[in-house]
């Protein structure tokens, strides 16, 4: 067993996870995330570099949730990456909505 | 054991097509999906739907099943006879993945599975390992000091005769100061080990929430319910609230009425920028369970004159 304590790397707004990263956590291929991007379901931080070299993409934290997100609805429902970055795009606004309604029950109760 | 009810949890009848088992799957599929579900028990829901169509769409097995399960009610003990499976074939074949599947799935057809879990896609001999991912549950006050955590950690690996066995670490990891629902700890290198000369893959940690007895979180603010007596209320006090990082003195202005969200800056979770702690006065009746109290409240009605109800026109 081992009991050394670990100082783990918190993913905050601040950090930034490269293609490889993404990759790696979600466990595909790179043309997979690269997809999503085209698909507009993701989008690097640094929009301008889209169209270039994918190495010099950077990706936010929230990202890193959007890719494990959509391989699991992948995964489990067998949806395609146009019905993903769709779902994602509706969950969002979803949380969106639920933040705003929840907010509005504090103030009226 | 319990006997389970794969048709109820899909919610078909006994005699449904294949092609009725696979919409039901399909619509509550889509319906409990953890990532798409807030209920709180998504994610047990799904599991048991997936354990249920992994039976009932395979002929082979729903007759199995079938066979067995005709003198049981859900929820009822359960022991499968002995020597019950044979004449039925399994080949195992589509296992979803890393799946878990309860006792009861396991006792009837887990022979069948052991050996196709897995299905990992295979990378070159030097490949940097796999990255794994855990949850990690916290109480509020731990995101506000930090703490240390342990975490039990199972994973499929091969031994040396080549079958999958599920060896159990724990590891103990500092949960920062300031972290927040949902984010990830990334611990470099606590993931799969590499093959060959690569390195190891790296383990994600994602963070949960406890449910808290008072406080509800929202991102980085804090709210709290904070019952107030009508004459604090009404004259005006300082009381003292409670904070997941201690009590602090709050000063409440005369004729606070209930529901009034007052906000007391950077009491929230700490960060770089703080959240914030909102609290919601609560304004709560004290009883008239005494002579005394009695005669306090027929004195407020004799000399304040107040109709709450003026607004409503009666």
């Amino acid at each position: 067993m081992n009991q050394k304590i670990l100082n783990g790397i918190l993913i905050d707004e601040k950090t930034e996870l490269t293609l490889v990263d993404l990759c790696y956590a979600c466990s595909s291929a790179e043309e997979w995330v690269v997809e999503l991007v085209e698909e507009g379901a993701l989008e690097p931080s640094n929009l301008h570099s889209i169209g270039k070299e994918h190495a010099q993409w950077v990706f936010s934290a929230d990202s890193l949730q959007k890719v494990l997100t959509a391989k699991r609805l992948q995964r489990d429902l067998n949806i395609n990456l146009a019905g993903i970055a769709l779902a994602l795009n509706l969950l969002e606004q979803i949380e969106t909505l639920e933040t705003k309604l929840h907010c509005l029950e504090i103030s009226s109760k | 054991m319990d006997f389970k009810d794969y048709y109820e949890t899909l919610g078909v009848e006994k005699d449904a097509t294949q092609n009725e088992i696979k919409r039901a799957y399909k619509k509550l599929a889509r319906k409990y999906h953890p990532d798409v579900s807030k209920a709180a028990d998504a994610e047990s829901r799904f599991k048991s739907l997936g354990e249920a169509y992994q039976v009932l769409k395979d002929p082979e097995k729903r007759a199995a099943y079938d066979q067995l399960g005709s003198n049981y009610q859900a929820g009822q003990d359960f022991n499968p006879p002995p020597n019950w499976d044979a004449g039925f074939e399994f080949n195992g074949g589509d296992s979803a993945g890393s799946a878990d599947y309860s006792e009861f799935f396991e006792s009837i057809f887990g022979q069948g599975f052991g050996s196709a879990q897995g299905g990992h896609q295979q990378r070159g001999y030097n490949a940097r390992g796999e990255d794994h991912h855990a949850k990690v549950l916290i109480d509020l006050e731990d995101a506000y000091l930090g703490s240390t955590r342990s975490v039990t950690l199972q994973s499929p690996e091969i031994d040396s005769s080549g079958h999958v066995v599920n060896k159990q670490r724990t590891l103990k990891v500092k949960i920062p100061k300031g972290v927040k629902q949902g984010q990830h700890i990334r611990l470099n290198g606590q993931g799969s080990p590499g093959m060959g000369s690569a390195p190891a893959g790296d383990l994600y940690l994602i963070i949960e929430f406890n449910p808290h007895a008072i406080y509800r979180v929202d991102g980085n603010d804090v709210y709290l319910d904070l019952p107030l007596a009508p004459w604090e209320a009404a004259l005006g006090a300082s009381v003292k609230v409670p904070t997941p990082a201690g009590p602090v003195d709050m000063k409440i202005a005369a004729g606070t009425p209930s529901g009034r969200k007052l906000r007391l800056k950077a009491r929230g979770i700490p960060s770089k920028e703080p959240g914030d702690l909102y609290v919601i006065t609560q304004i709560t009746l004290p009883p008239a369970d005494s002579d005394d109290a009695k005669m306090l409240y027929q004195k407020m009605q004799e000399e304040l004159a107040y109709n709450p109800r003026s607004k409503l026109g009666v």
